[in-house]
């Protein structure tokens, strides 16, 4: 605390945007025609992106620069039923223990599967206060964009990039565009954070913001919860952008004050201080605005194998020749996959499987939607529903509250926490041809399993679809 | 990193758009704990079907086309950041692949793993896509040291676009680790006027 980068002439002299101001507080040097050397306060690592990035480090005979700015967990592979026995898939148990291994030898902070802060990184690491306003942090994972909703620089990176920070706590970035999406208004009832994130991506396009980092403002931006500001921001990759971020505000602080890795007592009032600087000053300029209206955005589900293609609930596919000629091809693969023809609406479409849960919608608020929505009715018979919190924490808060009595009630069971169905690298695959409504992040081709079929929605949405077994808009019943 | 400066080669044609790195490799083959072996699964699901079997109809398994050229629709390797996707690329022999637009974290896998991405217009892009199509066996040739790119074929070259840092490092086969492992130095110096929580 007390850098010169708090002092206000350096802002009169150029009003900066919050983006600006935690890069430039973070460049160690700038190469003559490359990128910035950009130092990171803290990394995260899962075990699906790091085994190669620690045997490099032991290759080049390195320690780990700085562990304590290292935080370690699995949640891709590891099951969400019977945490409490070793994983039956030897590949997956491998490369869990090889974390373990890394994790221990390299003295970094850690916590196993059954430990009750293990979860899902991007779920874990808000809820304890690890992630803090003003920061840099990376992890080898596109959804690390998650973080921003603090007020941070948060962004995914490859594993020779993990490497890299682990032996120098450094990495080499070209300075992305900065990019301001304003939303203003307030969301009708019945509309998520999710929803917001959907209809802006289906608006951006699935490329429409790389190379830009995102500062996501207006009052309806504003007006969501944490939880719902993490959420938008997980998204941010879904559109190409390296990341997303929220200025930090009374929310933010109520929110982080009293976690566990949160500054406490005089730290906490200098941190405050700090924080209170970084929002992005009247004036600044960004090189790119998208001015949103609230009131335009409906529940929102995809219909296609890229998040951007995504439609109001009771809208209809666009036709082939709305498309632009050279996205045709992609276009019609992507609707032949999904077995849906264009010009088509998903209204009343029979659905199998429903998943709840990922980095996206994995948080408390996502399982009180649902639990409110299902509340005293009752799934549909044909529909396998995978209920999975993002986290222990998630979990023992959901069962404080009785919310796994209230969908125990309506035929519904809570599994163990982790990435699950979102890309099924554990045993939660949706069969080849089988319709999911999921509220993780991705419909890619094979994403939830070889041939599975993902439509991408809400909470809310998520929870009428388990009810009636079809894709069903949920302000019907709200 | 492997040194590229000059490359002339056949090429494999992919017209899709934004196509994701979970394309690219499927999550269930993300569990090797090693760099090895990814090119054996390189488009895993186009290219061969549920049974294992070679599919005829994806361009891999075309015996027309080969080279050390991928040539993709635009927006490719969005998606997620695995570097499994840039690993299976190189490891399946391509060291350039050329689209007219690629996701952030994917360009960067790529260049650290020594395959160049190279960036052309949409208009060069459609025609590389038509003269291969016409000529399976036309050559195009990537200059990195002058940053040109040309359709041997029809004598069209576009420049393209790299900093000065990445492409001494294509050129000289250094990697950004080396770089910054010599700059410690100044690492412990930023520490000392880094805002700490």
């Amino acid at each position: 605390m007390g850098n010169n980068l708090r002092n206000g002439k350096m802002q009169m002299n150029k009003p900066l945007t919050l983006f600006d101001k935690i890069w430039n507080a973070h460049v160690v040097t700038e190469l003559a025609d490359g990128p910035t050397q950009l130092y990171i306060d803290r990394m995260y690592c899962h075990e699906v992106t790091s085994p190669q990035a620690f045997a490099g480090l032991r290759a080049r005979k390195l320690k780990v620069f700085r562990p304590a700015q290292i935080t370690c967990m699995p949640d891709h592979n590891i099951p969400t039923l019977g945490q409490d026995k070793p994983i039956r898939d030897e590949v997956s148990r491998n490369q869990v223990d090889t974390l373990d291994r890394n994790a221990k030898e390299f003295g970094l902070n850690y916590y196993p599967m059954g430990h009750p802060k293990n979860g899902i990184i991007h779920v874990v690491g808000p809820e304890n206060g690890l992630s803090l306003p003003g920061m840099t942090m990376v992890c080898g994972d596109s959804h690390t964009s998650t973080h921003g909703a603090v007020g941070a620089v948060a962004f995914g990176i490859g594993t020779s990039e993990v490497e890299m920070v682990l032996a120098t706590q450094c990495i080499l970035q070209t300075k992305p565009k900065t990019m301001r999406i304003s939303v203003n208004g307030r969301l009708a009832k019945g509309v998520t954070a999710k929803d917001m994130a959907l209809y802006i991506i289906s608006r951006m396009t699935t490329g429409g913001a790389t190379g830009y980092f995102v500062e996501y403002a207006g009052s309806a931006v504003r007006a969501l919860s944490m939880e719902g500001r993490l959420t938008l921001c997980n998204l941010s990759i879904e559109m190409g952008a390296r990341g997303g971020m929220v200025a930090p505000d009374e929310t933010t602080f109520a929110y982080l004050e009293g976690r566990e890795y949160s500054p406490k007592g005089e730290d906490w009032a200098k941190a405050l201080a700090y924080w209170k600087s970084l929002p992005t000053d009247d004036g600044a300029v960004f090189d790119k605005e998208i001015v949103l209206d609230a009131a335009d955005i409906e529940p929102m589900v995809t219909y296609g194998t890229n998040p951007g293609m995504g439609m109001s609930i009771d809208g209809r596919i666009p036709e082939l020749e709305t498309v632009e000629p050279a996205g045709r091809i992609s276009f019609r693969k992507s609707l032949d996959y999904m077995g849906f023809q264009p010009g088509e609406q998903l209204l009343g479409k029979k659905i199998d499987y429903v998943f709840l849960g990922s980095c996206t919608n994995g948080r408390m608020e996502d399982f009180r939607l649902f639990a409110n929505y299902v509340k005293g009715k009752h799934k549909a018979e044909h529909v396998v529903a995978w209920l999975v919190p993002g986290s222990w924490a998630v979990d023992r808060q959901i069962r404080a509250e009785g919310l796994d009595r209230i969908l125990a009630e309506a035929g519904f069971e809570l599994r163990q926490p982790g990435c699950s169905a979102c890309l099924a690298m554990n045993d939660d695959k949706v069969p080849a041809g089988k319709y999911a409504v999921s509220t993780s992040n991705r419909n890619f081709e094979g994403r939830q399993g070889p041939g599975a079929r993902t439509i991408l929605a809400g909470p809310l949405v998520a929870a009428a679809a388990a009810i009636t077994g079809q894709i069903t808009d949920p302000r019907t019943s709200l | 990193m492997e040194k590229l400066n000059i490359l002339q080669s056949t090429c494999i044609p992919l017209p899709l758009e934004n196509v994701d790195t979970d394309q690219i490799i499927p999550a269930r083959f993300l569990k090797a704990t090693s760099k090895d072996g990814f090119g054996d699964n390189l488009f895993r699901d186009w290219r061969y079907d549920k049974n294992g079997n070679p599919n005829p109809d994806f361009v891999l398994n075309n015996p027309l086309y080969k080279g050390q050229i991928l040539v993709a629709g635009k927006n490719f390797g969005s998606g997620s950041s695995r570097e499994h996707a840039a690993w299976a690329i190189a490891g399946y022999g391509f060291r350039v692949v050329v689209s007219s637009f690629f996701a952030d974290i994917f360009k960067n896998n790529a260049m650290n793993n020594g395959v160049l991405p190279v960036v052309v217009s949409d208009d060069f892009l459609a025609e590389i896509f038509a003269t291969v199509k016409q000529k399976p066996d036309m050559t195009l040739t990537v200059n990195l040291e002058k940053q040109i790119v040309t359709n041997d074929t029809t004598g069209r070259s576009e420049s393209f676009a790299i900093n000065g840092y990445k492409r001494e490092c294509f050129l000289n086969g250094f990697d950004d680790i080396d770089y910054l492992l010599s700059r410690k130095d100044k690492i412990e110096e930023y520490e000392q006027r880094r805002i700490r929580f």
